[in-house]
């Protein structure tokens, strides 16, 4: 495969030196006109090549659109994620029907205007009356995608106090993750990189009896429909803390918490099975199935068999592995996850140990 | 009025006296130390091509690491070495190195200095009608400061940790601390030093351009009839006074924080088994003052090349631009909103998201005057004759990708859709296309368009028309189907996507990318050559090969000190009499030639169009 992509990168390029080569010869001084200024001939082939360049665009468009249905990001599993998908939704429609009209615009002027000797321009220099309307279009729409946007951002950020929701902490160093639940008292422990020793890696307050009930974990167990608040804090530089599959990010920031709280509403198994996301793992597996035969003939392991996890990974460069940052998450039915937590240490028992 | 008219007056005899028959020139202040504006012209753009070079070369180098992950290549071995690239395989510390001088070059180097630097200096003398630029002291030493700053920076990948890799935002602490990053020692020193004299450059450069825009006109020339690429220009220059001092100030507190202790951006940082003293500072600070430059910055970027544009497709339309007053009141509009929208890149970053409301609401403002901007070019290319030399095209080509980059603005300014794409692809994808691309197709257009007043020979236009054909296919086969990788959830900054394997099925398409990459990349040699065989053995230009009305093809194709041989030309009229009828409505304004430079006084009966 790259092998062969190679090959075509230098065919290619081999082309294009040919027609170079060749156009050096032809932009020899041949006839009379070499004045390098466009004359009727090149208004017209140009012209002709621009037709074929606005069918490129537009094939590109819809080929880029095609190849994207196979690889889009599910359904959004998450309580404000139903929003944000279907503001992308609309942004993306009306963004692409501006675009395709204005594009067929620009190119079709510029085939059909073509110059041609002894053709007359049309002066027009004003109109405001058009002006005011192309002006007053964009306000219209923006406005529009404007309230809508912030409706469902302030939805999104604004966090209400006394809603009933379950804290985590996010804790970000160079290069991974932990989670640390409140643990009964749904109160989290004060923190501080300055109190990190020995086991606590996690700089917890070991004074503060709030510290005593919270757990930490490697992996990041969440129940389904229920809301978290999750609190960020790094040990060192800037990270950021993003979940795709619920359109939730926010920055880890040193020196400051952080925060950022949605409700799953998929969860892991239901998302596994859904029809897109086993096509999709079927597909990967096969490419992975391909690379692991090539592997194991020069010798080396095979790659492991995928299967759908979601996971939290990092956005925001923070080092030399930044690109492999990632922390899995497990969505489960409550039952589960209370089973799941139970087994977990709490902080004092971890210490204790 | 009259002060400056004196002004003006004087200047004008001094240049008599001064130019022309005594001092002799040697090669040192004629090609060197120079105080010409269009020899320093010449100077930043082939400076600029320079480094374009370097910063497409390292972008391909990196996007074959991401296309093909971790394999072995003799190129990575010979650029890289066998530290960076033991056995050819590109190391992550070389990635995100390659990275960041990609960005801080293409940015900076390339579509500031590399753009503004040549047009600013080439064409606001010119096409206002003086002499040189108010101070031509002051612009040298900007060309020769930019220089230094482009070898502070290059010095910086031979250096032993290796130069800057923080990305070319350089977010501390990542920026500010060694042991986070090798990239973060020396290599980030000098980066800091050479934007320090990058910024130096570009303020001296822009009070230059600022002053001689308002003091130095030509008799006649009312801002009214400014050409849009000196409005451009101007504007530019105004936002380069305003943000540059901001970053130099926060590169400034970085340096302090680097060496001396303090805390403006760092505090609670537990790295490699030690806590740090700092206290009390944030990043978020940082940020704040970073992007209160690099929005600016974005401006500073593809204003000139919509100056450029504007002029360009206005006379190969041969027809005047549309809407003149709306253009000038968009850049206008553009320059005010463009210093009040920066938070739109730190809608995550922790900052308050009422401060996220606002930030949102002042940037799909922006997105008003541009849009404004493109209908008006498309409106002026509607019922035109036009002429399509390179130039035209790579100005057709602009509009197209400003769009297509533009509109994808509109997700990533909205706060909300921000929180997911926010530093995966999808930005990529966008601000290549409406600042990257857009930019170097501006810059490329003027390249094409003022070469012959620059050299005195034409380019090659079948060359021309290859170069751009090939590039206009490629740049959008490596940024649209980018857009949709980023959707998908795939970030930025990611030295290898093999981490995750549900990333798996984007390799081919990221295999696509690359391809088209190179291809763009190898379409520049043909420019390259083009240009420079053009410079020796181009085909000798005459003096208005465009039929423009701007004064810069009044002067001589032989350049002169003090631009014009004789008088200073007066001007009657704006700058787009293209295609402009007589009363009877027979014939042109001037009978058989259908455009009136800016010279030429108002013909009998003729009306000044107060446009
Ligand atoms: C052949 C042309 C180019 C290609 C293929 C290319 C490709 C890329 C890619 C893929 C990245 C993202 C890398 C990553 O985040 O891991 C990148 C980053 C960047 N590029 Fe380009 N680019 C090109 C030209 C330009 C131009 C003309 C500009 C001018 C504005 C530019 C400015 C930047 C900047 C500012 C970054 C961000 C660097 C960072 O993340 O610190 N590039 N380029
Ligand atoms: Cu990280
Ligand atoms: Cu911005």
């Amino acid at each position: 495969m790259t092998v062969f992509l190679i090959i075509i990168v230098i065919a290619l390029l081999g082309v294009t030196f040919w027609q170079m080569s060749k156009v050096l010869q032809l932009s020899k001084p041949k006839h009379t006109d070499d004045s390098q200024i466009a004359n009727n001939e090149d208004n017209r082939k140009q012209a002709y090549i621009l037709i074929a360049f606005t069918v490129f665009l537009y094939g590109l468009m819809l080929y880029s659109f095609w190849n994207h249905s196979s690889y889009y990001l599910p359904e959004a599993a998450s309580e404000h994620g139903q929003s944000f998908d279907n503001l992308m939704m609309l942004s993306i429609v009306i963004i692409m029907i501006v675009q395709v009209i204005t594009q067929f615009l620009l190119h079709f002027f510029a085939i059909k205007y073509r110059g041609e000797e002894g053709k007359r321009a049309l002066f027009y220099a004003d109109n405001d009356k058009l002006e005011f309307i192309w002006t007053i279009i964009p306000v219209i729409v923006l406005a529009g995608l404007i309230i809508y946007g912030l409706f469902t951002w302030s939805d999104i950020m604004n966090f209400d106090e006394d809603e009933d929701v379950m804290v985590v902490e996010i804790y970000a160093y160079q290069f991974g993750w932990k989670a640390r639940y409140a643990g009964q008292d749904n109160v989290l422990g004060k923190a501080n990189v300055r109190f990190i020793e020995g086991k606590n890696t996690l700089g917890v307050d070991e004074s503060d009896t709030y510290a005593e009930d919270d757990k930490i974990t490697s992996k990041l167990h969440l129940p389904v429909n229920k809301k978290v608040l999750f609190k960020f804090r790094s040990q060192d530089v800037l990270h950021s803390a993003y979940f795709p599959f619920f359109r939730a990010q926010m920055n880890v920031v040193p020196g400051m918490i952080t925060q950022f709280s949605f409700t799953p509403t998929i969860t892991t198994e239901e998302m596994r099975t859904t029809e897109y996301m086993t096509e999709k793992v079927e597909t990967i597996n096969e490419i992975r199935e391909e690379r692991s035969e090539d592997l194991m003939a020069q010798g080396d392991v095979a790659l492991d068999p995928y299967e759908f996890d979601y996971y939290l990974l990092c956005n925001k460069i923070c080092g030399i592995s930044h690109y492999n940052m990632q922390m899995p998450i497990v969505v489960e039915g409550e039952e589960d996850f209370k089973q799941w937590l139970a087994e977990q240490a709490t902080f004092e028992e971890y210490m204790k140990d | 009025m009259s002060a400056t008219a004196n002004a003006t007056l004087a200047h004008d005899h001094h240049a008599h006296d001064d130019h022309g028959h005594h001092h002799k020139e040697t090669f040192i202040t004629k090609y060197i130390f120079s105080q010409d504006h269009k020899m320093i012209a010449k100077q930043y753009l082939i400076t600029g091509i320079i480094m374009g070079i370097l910063g497409i070369l390292m972008s391909v180098l990196f996007r074959m690491q991401i296309a093909w992950p971790e394999e072995s290549f003799v190129i990575f071995k010979w650029l890289l070495g066998e530290k960076y690239a033991p056995d050819g395989v590109m190391t992550p510390e070389a990635y995100l190195a390659l990275v960041t001088i990609h960005g801080t070059i293409m940015v900076f180097f390339v579509l500031t200095a590399g753009l503004s630097g040549t047009f600013s200096n080439l064409l606001i003398p010119l096409q206002i009608g003086a002499r040189d630029m108010a101070s031509g002291f002051l612009n040298m030493l900007s060309y020769w400061i930019f220089f230094i700053s482009c070898v502070i920076m290059l010095s910086s990948l031979f250096v032993e940790s290796g130069p800057a890799s923080a990305g070319w935002t350089i977010y501390p602490p990542l920026s500010a601390l060694p042991e986070a990053i090798p990239g973060s020692g020396t290599g980030m020193t000098l980066w800091l030093i050479s934007m320090a004299f990058f910024i130096a450059q570009s303020l001296l450069g822009s009070l230059n351009y600022v002053v001689t825009v308002i003091n130095h006109r030509t008799k006649g020339m009312s801002m009214t009839r400014l050409p849009l690429t000196v409005w451009a220009l101007f504007i530019t220059a105004i936002i380069g006074i305003v943000s540059f001092p901001v970053l130099l100030s926060a590169a400034l507190m970085l340096i302090m924080d680097r060496s001396f202790g303090t805390s403006f951006f760092l505090s609670d940082i537990y790295i490699q088994g030690e806590v740090l003293a700092h206290q009390g500072g944030s990043p978020v600070l940082f940020e704040h003052l970073f992007w209160f430059l690099g929005h600016p910055e974005v401006y500073i970027v593809i204003l000139p090349a919509m100056g450029i544009v504007s002029e360009i497709m206005s006379t190969n339309a041969r027809k005047p631009i549309f809407g003149y007053r709306a253009m000038v009141a968009s850049i206008l509009a553009i320059a005010f909103l463009s210093t009040i929208v920066w938070g739109h890149h730190m809608f995550v970053s922790g900052m308050n998201p009422f401060l996220g409301s606002v930030f949102t609401f002042t940037t799909l403002l922006i997105a008003i005057p541009s849009a404004v901007k493109a209908f008006n070019w498309i409106t002026t290319i509607w019922k035109g004759n036009l002429q399509m030399n390179p130039a035209m095209l790579f100005s057709i080509g602009f509009v197209s990708t400003f769009i297509t980059g533009g509109l994808t603005g509109i997700i990533l300014g909205d706060s909300t859709l921000d929180i997911n794409v926010h530093d995966t692809y999808f930005v990529i994808a966008h601000f290549h296309l409406v600042m990257g691309i857009s930019a170097i197709y501006g810059l490329l257009a003027g390249v094409y368009h003022w070469f012959p007043k620059m050299f005195g020979r034409m380019m090659n236009k079948n060359l021309g028309y290859i170069h751009f054909w090939i590039t206009a296919v490629a740049a959008y086969g490596v940024f649209f189907p980018m857009h949709f990788i980023g959707l998908a959830g795939l970030p930025r900054r990611y030295y290898t996507n093999t981490a995750f394997p549900y990333f798996d099925d984007l390799a081919d398409t990221n295999v696509l990318i690359t391809v088209f990459a190179i291809i763009a990349a190898a379409a520049q040699v043909i420019f390259l050559y083009n240009f420079i065989a053009s410079m020796f053995y181009g085909k000798k230009a005459t003096q208005n090969p465009w039929n423009g009305t701007t004064l810069e093809w009044t002067t001589p194709v032989e350049h002169v000190h003090g631009n014009w041989p004789g008088e200073l030309p007066t001007v009657y009229r704006w700058a787009y009499d293209y295609s402009k009828l007589n009363q009877e409505e027979t014939d042109y304004v001037l009978p058989g030639q259908d455009f009136v430079p800016q010279n030429v006084p108002l013909q009998e009966h003729e009306e000044e169009l107060n446009h």
